[in-house]
Parts: C-alpha cells; structure tokens; sequence
C-alpha cells in the first residue's frame, strides 16, 4: 500500500471495505478506464488487477485475496459472446457459480464476490457496480481474515513459546 | 549402544492406515529393521515418551510421524519429536495436508463436542458429560488431552524436512523415502518424496481422456455403470486426478475408483481444491447461468469433494465464519 492510500484505512477513519476486482483487458478495464478520462466518481476501495481474460482468474487468486485482507472480490468480463477469447467469460462464469457455493459452505457470504458482464463503452456501470458492491461489503462488515489467522495461530505459538524458553533454559 | 541410524514411528490424529502401510512392507521390513533401530513406535513396539525424552537432542536419524495435529497431546509430541529427531518427515496425508480429520475445520470445536456427546441420534447422555481436560475421580488427578480449536497439519506445528503424501503412502514411496533419508545424499529439505507430476500423467486410461473436457452432467460412481478402461472424466465422474500428485500407483483407478486427492497437489500448484474446482467447472458444456447450476448441481458437496484431504492446508485454512474462541490456560 502506498503512502497516499494508508492514511483512510488507519484506525482514525474507521474501517473501510477493500474491493480487489480482476478486470479483462478487453471489456471491463477499458470501460474502467473510460469511466476514469470520463471523470467518473467512485467509490476509492477498489484496487483493480488487469487480467487479459475473465477466464485468467484462477480460483485460487480470489482465495488468496481473502486471505490477504479483501472484503470483496469484483471480477470483470465480456459480455456473452464478445469474449475475445471466445469461451473465456463464460469459463469464468462456471468457476463462479461453483466457487460461490465453495465460499459459501466454507463461511463466506456469497454477496462477497461478484461477477459483471461489462463492456468497453459502460464505463457508467462501472461506477454503478463499484459503488453499489461497495456499500454491500459495508453493510457486511469486515472479513478481517489475516487477523482471523492471527488469532488461529496464536493457539500454537503458546506451547512453541513454553518449548523455546525451555530449550534455552537447558543451554 | 548400535551405531545404526534411530528411526521413530508416531501417530498423531490417524485412523491408523499409515501404520499399516509400513506393515505393508511384508518381508521388506526385516531389511529395515535390519538397517535401523527403533526408539519409538507405539502401534508396534514397547516404547514409551519417557524413552524418548531420555534420547539427547537430535539423535533420531528420522521420524516418521503421521496423522494430523489435533490435541495438545499431539502437539507436545510433535515439539518433543521435532527436536529429538535429525529429519522429521511428515508422512501420510493427514500429517501432510491435515487428511480426513482436517474436515473438521468445518466446526467449532464447541459445535463438535456438542455434536458428538449430546446430540448425535445414538447419543444417550442427559447428564450431558464431556470429556475434561482435568478431573478429580476418588481422590486421583485423572487428565485427558483437550482438543484444539481447528486440525492442523504437521507443517503448521513444527517445521517439517520431507513429505511423503498419501492415503495411505505406498510401500513403494515408504521404502524409497527411508532409503533416501538414511543416504548420504537427502533430496533438497521440504520436498514431497513423490514424483511432481499430476496423476493424469500416470494414469493407465490417460489415452481415453478426451483433449476437450465436457461435462454435460456430474455422475457419482454409484449412480451409473463405469466403464472399466476409460478416463472417468470422459464419463462425467469427479476424479481429482488432473489437480493431485501421482506416485500412488494409479491405486483407485486400477480399483475402479476415480482419485480423490490425497497425494495432495503438485509442486505448482498452492490449493488444490480451488484448481480441481477451476478444472471441473470450467469444462461445464452448459453457458447459461441456470444450465450450469443443474450441471454443478452433480457436485454436492464442493468441500467435502474437493478438499477432502487438504482443508487445513487450503488458502483458507478452516470455515472462515468461525472465530478463534479464547485460548485456555493449560491445567497445571
């Protein structure tokens, strides 16, 4: 995180929800970009990872957001049939349907991630889907699972710990 | 006092497989036993913790420890073992990944417990006893270890030098892995002693599998009549096969079975449930929305099917929903 960016996430301004959204090169992060020349506003919690496909997001990289203090995940593709590379949208959308009940069976809530059909020219509706998922992770409230993870791990380190001092003790 | 290597044999949270996997070495083993001497293995042999606490530090050429981390019993274990012990190698799924048991990541401890001694169908305990970590019967001390709060593989406890996955592993890998150990020259600290390719590679219907996956629906093995000699994908079966580890001797699939992961993923990969569930689903022929979820409809239980032997060692570890509950202070 940059200097410039740390300053609303610290304590003094409460929390606020961090959104990674995976945008495909070709649809949803040009209509981003449009949304930006357009002097669009929206919502700040967003960090956007620009993917050439929607069908590049690996499963595994929506996990590792959570696990390293997203909120949210927002992913970005073509509309059907306009996927440059022919199926890869609609790849996305299958790992989607089945990831959600993942998440779901694993405790977290589905409105969590979200999946958007936008195209270049609907820079609008990136501001409207940025904002509105926004507001639905503050209503929420934190996932916080890095400090989960803390708290998880912090039932080992105590014994750890006891075995550390005695080691030392027998030096 | 023998001058040959000390190896120790311990069992954590395990159903006891990977003991008999050693066993399953047959003759094999009198070589072994031959090779190496014994301090510590308590489904076979006579030993007791205080013999090992008795051995000086790292005097144990290598321990074989299976079963997942899930009292403090096992934990204590796991440290004394760790320090006593030159290579210790976590071996079985369980110890590996956290197995089976692992699952339980799943629940609260407290919902478990509760569960498991008040409200199962075949439990009668209206006075609603539990086990306790310390208790007090005509005039003894009697203690018990306590459960912690979510299953853990060995890795997450103690460092660990090698894995040897599998449930349980093949004699084949057993035999290789204490060879490999007791050489001069160990494989690199922290590898998987099997080979690094997904079992796909080895499996024997590997020509069946079609170049372009299609899954027009999922089918559980009961459910249709399985063609002994083609790729269970190809039949619209779920065989992690494409996100785990071989090495295992295509054992399920000889049997007729599909894989169901518990070699663990490859070297590439980092959670081996969220790439089987990439691989299934993409390949779903279906592209709308409500097709697709009659298609996925086929896989039930995403979790319980996909990381069957691997929760503790997913990305996210446990059911996510669940908070730590407070540590308690240990009965002194």
């Amino acid at each position: 995180m940059n200097p410039g960016t740390e300053s609303i996430y610290s304590p003094a301004h409460g929390w606020q929800p961090r959104l990674v959204a995976f945008f495909c090169n070709w649809c949803t992060y040009t209509a981003a970009d449009l949304a930006g020349v357009s002097r669009l506003k929206y919502a700040p919690n967003i960090r956007v990872i620009r993917l050439m496909c929607s069908g590049r997001v690996d499963p595994q990289f929506i996990l590792e957001a959570f696990a390293r203090g997203a909120d949210g995940v927002l992913i970005g593709g073509c509309h059907p049939g306009d996927c440059h590379y022919v199926e890869g949208n609609y790849k996305a959308l299958r790992r989607f349907q089945l990831l959600g009940r993942l998440l779901r069976d694993l405790g977290i809530e589905e409105q969590r991630v979200r999946l958007e059909w936008i195209s270049a020219s609907e820079g609008e509706r990136v501001r409207l889907v940025v904002n509105e998922m926004v507001e639905q992770l503050r209503a929420l409230g934190p996932l916080n699972l890095p400090e989960k993870m803390e708290a998880w791990d912090r039932e080992m380190t105590a014994l750890e710990e006891t075995v550390h001092a005695e080691a030392l003790a027998a030096v | 006092m023998s001058a040959k290597p000390k190896v120790a044999f311990y069992w954590c949270a395990s159903c006891g497989g990977c003991e008999e996997a050693v066993v399953d070495l047959a003759e094999e083993i009198v070589g072994v036993v031959e090779a190496v001497e014994f301090v510590l293995w308590p489904c076979a042999m006579d030993f007791k913790r205080a013999d090992v606490e008795a051995l000086p530090d790292g005097s144990i050429a290598a321990t074989f420890l299976n079963g997942a981390i899930r009292s403090n019993e096992q934990e204590e274990m796991a440290h004394l073992l760790r320090r006593k012990s030159q290579y210790l190698v976590a071996y079985g799924a369980c110890a590996h990944l956290g197995g089976i048991p692992a699952l339980a990541n799943q629940f609260t401890r407290e919902e478990l417990l509760r569960y498991v001694y008040e409200e199962s169908p075949t439990t009668s305990n209206d006075a609603a006893v539990r086990p306790r970590p310390d208790c007090g019967v005509n005039g003894h001390r009697i203690t018990l270890p306590e459960l912690k709060q979510m299953v853990r593989s060995l890795d997450q406890v103690v460092p660990v030098d090698y894995y040897v996955p599998g449930c349980p592993p093949t004699p084949r890998l057993t035999k290789a892995a204490v060879a490999a150990l007791l050489s001069g020259s160990p494989p690199p600290a922290g590898s998987v002693l099997a080979p690094d390719l997904a079992l796909c590679e080895q499996c024997p219907r590997k020509s069946t599998k079609p170049v372009d996956l299609k899954f027009m629906e999922f089918k559980r093995p009961h459910q249709l009549r399985l063609d002994p000699e083609t790729c269970f994908l190809a039949q619209g079966v779920v065989c992690l096969g494409p996100a785990t580890r071989g090495g295992c001797e295509s054992a399920c699939i000889s049997g007729g079975m599909p894989c169901s992961g518990c070699f663990g993923p490859t070297s590439r990969v980092r959670d081996q449930g969220a790439k089987i569930l990439s691989c299934l689903s993409a390949n779903v022929e279906a592209r709308e929305p409500g097709e697709i979820e009659a298609v996925l409809a086929g896989i039930p239980d995403p979790v319980g099917t996909f990381y069957r032997y691997g929760l503790a060692r997913s990305i996210l570890r446990r059911d996510v929903s669940l908070a730590a509950e407070p540590v308690t202070p240990r009965a002194s």
